[in-house]
């Protein structure tokens, strides 16, 4: 049998290269219309009166009041509206939709739309926590008893901006007996069709949601496209004819969720074998006007306050803080990126406050299999980290360039990151919250269908997900069938998110595979189905947040190299390697391409990606202002992938698409820390961050 | 009436002169692959060729392609150049969620008529102008590198 490893065609490849492949906006119907948003143009305000211009034939007013079922958007955390009753809460907060034939009309009366506001004062500070959480391991009283040192440091991070190229978009159609269906660029099918069913209060059956091919995504499609498309069923259903809307990249990007800017206190004991005995850590993460998922992202951002080292007393505690800013939300990493940047920052001042080797002390701490984790779980799985480190300081020549670097006037630096992703959803989430279910279905012609609900958004899903499916059955490729997921015919295998595609979705398709292959009689019509159990040895209380977060952790180092202008502060990558414990890679070149694209949204986190607002209005939204890398910002990349095959994983793989993001930022800010001599709190790191540390910092 | 040759065919159209490009190609033309990804020429998912240079169609008027020559990437797939770039695409990984690779392979295409045998540098500029969320370009760069080189006097 082939090594699975080995990388095949992309299922998807002809289709997207000649420019066929169908995108929301490229799907047509007779007889439709378009809709635009009207929004608040204040951060925090009451809606006293809206004026509405007499409408022309075939256009439409749809707010709140249309709304059949429940106004609010079905999320793990329930207060955002479908649509703005009597109060605003950000610059943007949907008011209403215009519907009609034709877009200049729509435009033309949405500014003849007059509403009144009375204005109140919006909140822009981390000051009104709406949610708390805290755990602790060991005895962390004992550890701040009479240490040798103390050391305190705070970081921060900015707005990410997911910038997938297809902005957000759907169309909704009416159907038969009262039936919607919706069309659009998602993660993940059943949580629109979960939030439409109440919004809309409709039984099980008169939703339906189809994906057709999605133009990236990295969170940015995971609950944020739910608001769209209750809006749009609520609009359908009032008005009975398709509607589509497209989101242009200015409303896009002024509206949609980003990553959570956040700032986390670091605070370590530390004794006098250097060894870090206790760790406080506090995060702060601004959730914008809306809870959303804020709470899940802070449990990830907690969890990830050791990162790849083990420390044996913890006291961390962290609030998601609401004020009147777009709602933040999912974006790959999922609260993990903030918090691997304070650890390896701070694990790098500590050495630097104690006057040693940050190489040496980091070795100290590193994590080893049978070691607890965080939350006092353990870490169950042969950790290979050492080997990587080994291999990602060889083929990059890092002791070599930490040395020459060293020298102040050359203004390079290289840095590294160690770090971890726990694979699939935290804690009792794939348990309790999704309880996956696949289906595999074989006709009388013995051609196999895959009814799962994973999207591929461009990561390969659908390759990777075909190719277990193959190797296990042993059939050829041409007897296997993947099509976009319809919510008609597949099951819920959960949502396309949290790096459990490969392995929990893949892991019980190759287990409905096993069982197809032992059961199979040819030309006879089978179904197999299988669903998630999570294996007994886990256990985790949501409440303490103590036992094991994830059932399996993928593990990764990156090093990046930079030079810094001495003239203008600009940062330029020069080189990137990474070396990655994945488990066992379903297809190297798809992990390859993770690697690549997940390293330089990372890194571009570090330096270049930058978002801020101003009383509530961002200050960047579009292409020309909101910076990404461009093929020339981008360095060379070199990336290993080291085999651990984890025992539950599909032919042993864990998780890729986060990990491959999570490391970037910290070791591009860890570099240009050694190019300007200067102590790095915050990213993006800037020119005018760096010159304003060469200037007024100590070193 | 604005009469220019599109994918290899004589058309003529009786628009507004001043309508966007991509529009006319997408909603008169029916030809999707071009993209909008940003609407204001910075991000590239529109590019098409125009007497074979690259341009931004959604910021190019419908009058300027007057008496010229439109190739998208309907009409550049049909050739063995685009042959030789899709194969490399392929072999290199260079396509993820292919929103921007009709674009990138516009890119590609106006680069190596101009340039046949450009360095890394070189392809890393001549792409500059088509944004990628998914790829990091890396394998982008060498696809173009390897149909460079295997498609030797085809560009």
């Amino acid at each position: 049998m082939k090594d699975i490893s080995q990388s095949i065609q992309k299922e998807d490849h002809i289709e997207k290269v000649s420019g066929k492949s169908l995108y929301v906006s490229d799907i047509k119907m007779d007889h439709i219309l378009y809709a635009k948003t009207v929004r608040s143009i204040h951060p925090k305000a009451k809606i006293l009166n809206i004026e509405i211009p007499d409408l022309p034939k075939d256009y439409f007013i749809v707010d709140y009041r249309d709304i059949p079922g429940k106004n609010h958007v079905n999320m793990i955390f329930e207060d955002w509206p479908v649509f703005a009753e009597k109060q605003v809460n950000y610059i943007g907060d949907p008011i209403m939709l215009v519907v009609g034939k034709n877009k200049q009309t729509i435009n033309d009366l949405i500014g003849q739309i007059k509403i009144e506001y009375q204005v109140l004062k919006p909140k822009f500070e981390y000051k009104t926590s709406v949610i708390h959480k805290s755990f602790k391991k060991g005895n962390i009283k004992k550890a701040f008893t009479k240490p040798f040192k103390t050391i305190s440091y705070t970081y921060e991070t900015g707005y990410q901006e997911q910038a997938y190229i297809e902005p957000q978009g759907f169309i909704a159609y009416p159907e038969e007996d009262g039936k919607i269906t919706l069309i659009g660029s998602i993660q993940c099918p059943y949580y629109v069709k979960n939030a439409v069913l109440k919004t809309m209060g409709f039984a099980d059956d008169k939703v339906r949601v189809i994906q057709p091919s999605v133009g990236g995504a990295f969170g940015g499609k995971e609950e944020f496209p739910s608001v769209m498309a209750c809006q749009l069923a609520v609009a359908v259903h009032k008005i009975g004819r398709p509607i589509k809307m497209i989101y242009e990249r200015e409303e896009d990007m002024s509206v949609t969720t980003k990553r959570h800017p956040s700032k986390i206190q670091l605070t370590a004991a530390i004794d006098k074998e250097y060894r870090i005995q206790g760790l406080k850590a506090h995060v702060a993460l601004d959730s914008g006007a809306y809870i959303g998922l804020s709470g899940v992202v802070l449990a990830r951002a907690m969890i990830a306050s050791t990162s790849s080292y083990t420390i044996d007393n913890l006291d961390i505690s962290g609030d998601v803080y609401e004020t009147n800013t777009v709602p933040n939300g999912a974006f790959r990493g999922f609260g993990a990126p903030q918090m691997i940047f304070a650890v390896e920052m701070f694990i790098h001042h500590i050495a630097k406050e104690l006057n040693i080797d940050p190489l040496i002390l980091r070795l100290m701490h590193l994590a080893k299999q049978n070691d607890l984790t965080s939350t006092s779980g353990v870490f169950r799985d042969p950790i290979i980290m050492k080997k990587m480190i080994d291999k990602a300081m060889e083929i990059s020549d890092y002791e070599q360039k930490v040395k020459i670097y060293q020298d102040p006037s050359v203004f390079k630096g290289i840095g590294m990151s160690w770090f971890l992703h726990g694979c699939g959803f935290t804690g009792s989430g794939e348990s309790t919250h999704i309880n996956a279910k696949v289906k595999l279905r074989k006709d009388a012609n013995d051609q196999v269908f895959l009814l799962v609900a994973a999207v591929d958004m461009g990561q390969g899903a659908k390759t990777a997900l075909k190719k277990i499916v193959v190797q296990t059955l042993g059939i050829p490729s041409q007897q296997v069938s993947f099509d976009n997921p319809d919510t008609d015919y597949v099951l819920d295998s959960g949502p396309t998110v949290a790096s459990r595609t490969t392995m929990i979705v893949g892991g019980l398709l190759a287990r409905a595979a096993l069982k197809l292959k032992e059961t199979w009689i040819d030309h006879q019509e089978m179904e197999i189905l299988e669903q998630y159990q999570q294996p007994e040895y886990i256990k985790w209380d949501e409440d303490t947040m103590v036992g094991d977060a994830y059932p399996a952790y993928s593990w990764g180092v990156n090093v990046v190299e930079v030079e810094v202008s001495k003239v203008t502060y600009q940062t330029k990558v020069k080189g990137i390697w990474s070396v990655y414990d994945v488990g066992k890679s379903i297809d190297d070149r798809l992990v390859l391409g993770q690697a690549d694209g997940g390293i330089a949204q990372g890194v571009a986190y570090g330096y270049l990606e930058v978002m801020k607002h101003e009383q509530g209005k961002l200050r960047q939204k579009t292409m020309t202002d909101y910076i990404i890398p461009t093929a020339v910002d981008m360095a060379k990349t070199e990336t290993v992938i080291m085999e651990n095959p984890y025992i539950l994983g599909p032919y042993g793989a864990k998780g890729v698409g986060e990990l491959t993001l999570v490391g970037g930022a910290p070791a591009v800010a860890l570099a240009i820390e050694q190019a300007i001599n200067k102590k790095v709190y915050k990213i993006p790191a800037t020119p005018e961050y760096i010159m304003e540390l060469i200037n007024h910092d100590k070193i | 009436m604005i009469k220019f040759k599109l994918n290899g065919k004589d058309v003529e159209v009786n628009l507004d002169p001043s309508s966007r490009l991509l529009d006319v190609l997408r909603n008169h033309f029916n030809l999707t692959g071009p993209k909008e990804g940003c609407g204001e020429g910075e991000c590239g998912a529109c590019a098409v060729l125009v007497d074979g240079r690259i341009i931004h169609s959604c910021c190019f008027p419908l009058a300027n392609v007057a008496d010229k020559e439109v190739t998208t990437i309907e009409g550049f797939s049909e050739t063995k150049r685009y042959q030789a770039l899709a194969d490399a695409m392929l072999e290199e990984g260079g396509s993820q969620c292919g929103i921007c690779t009709p674009g990138m392979m516009i890119a590609a295409e106006s680069l190596l008529t101009q340039n046949p045998k450009p360095t890394d540098e070189e392809i890393r500029i001549g792409i500059s102008g088509n944004l990628c969320r998914c790829t990091g370009y890396n394998m982008i760069v060498k696809a173009i590198q390897k149909a460079s080189k295997k498609g030797d006097g085809l560009w």
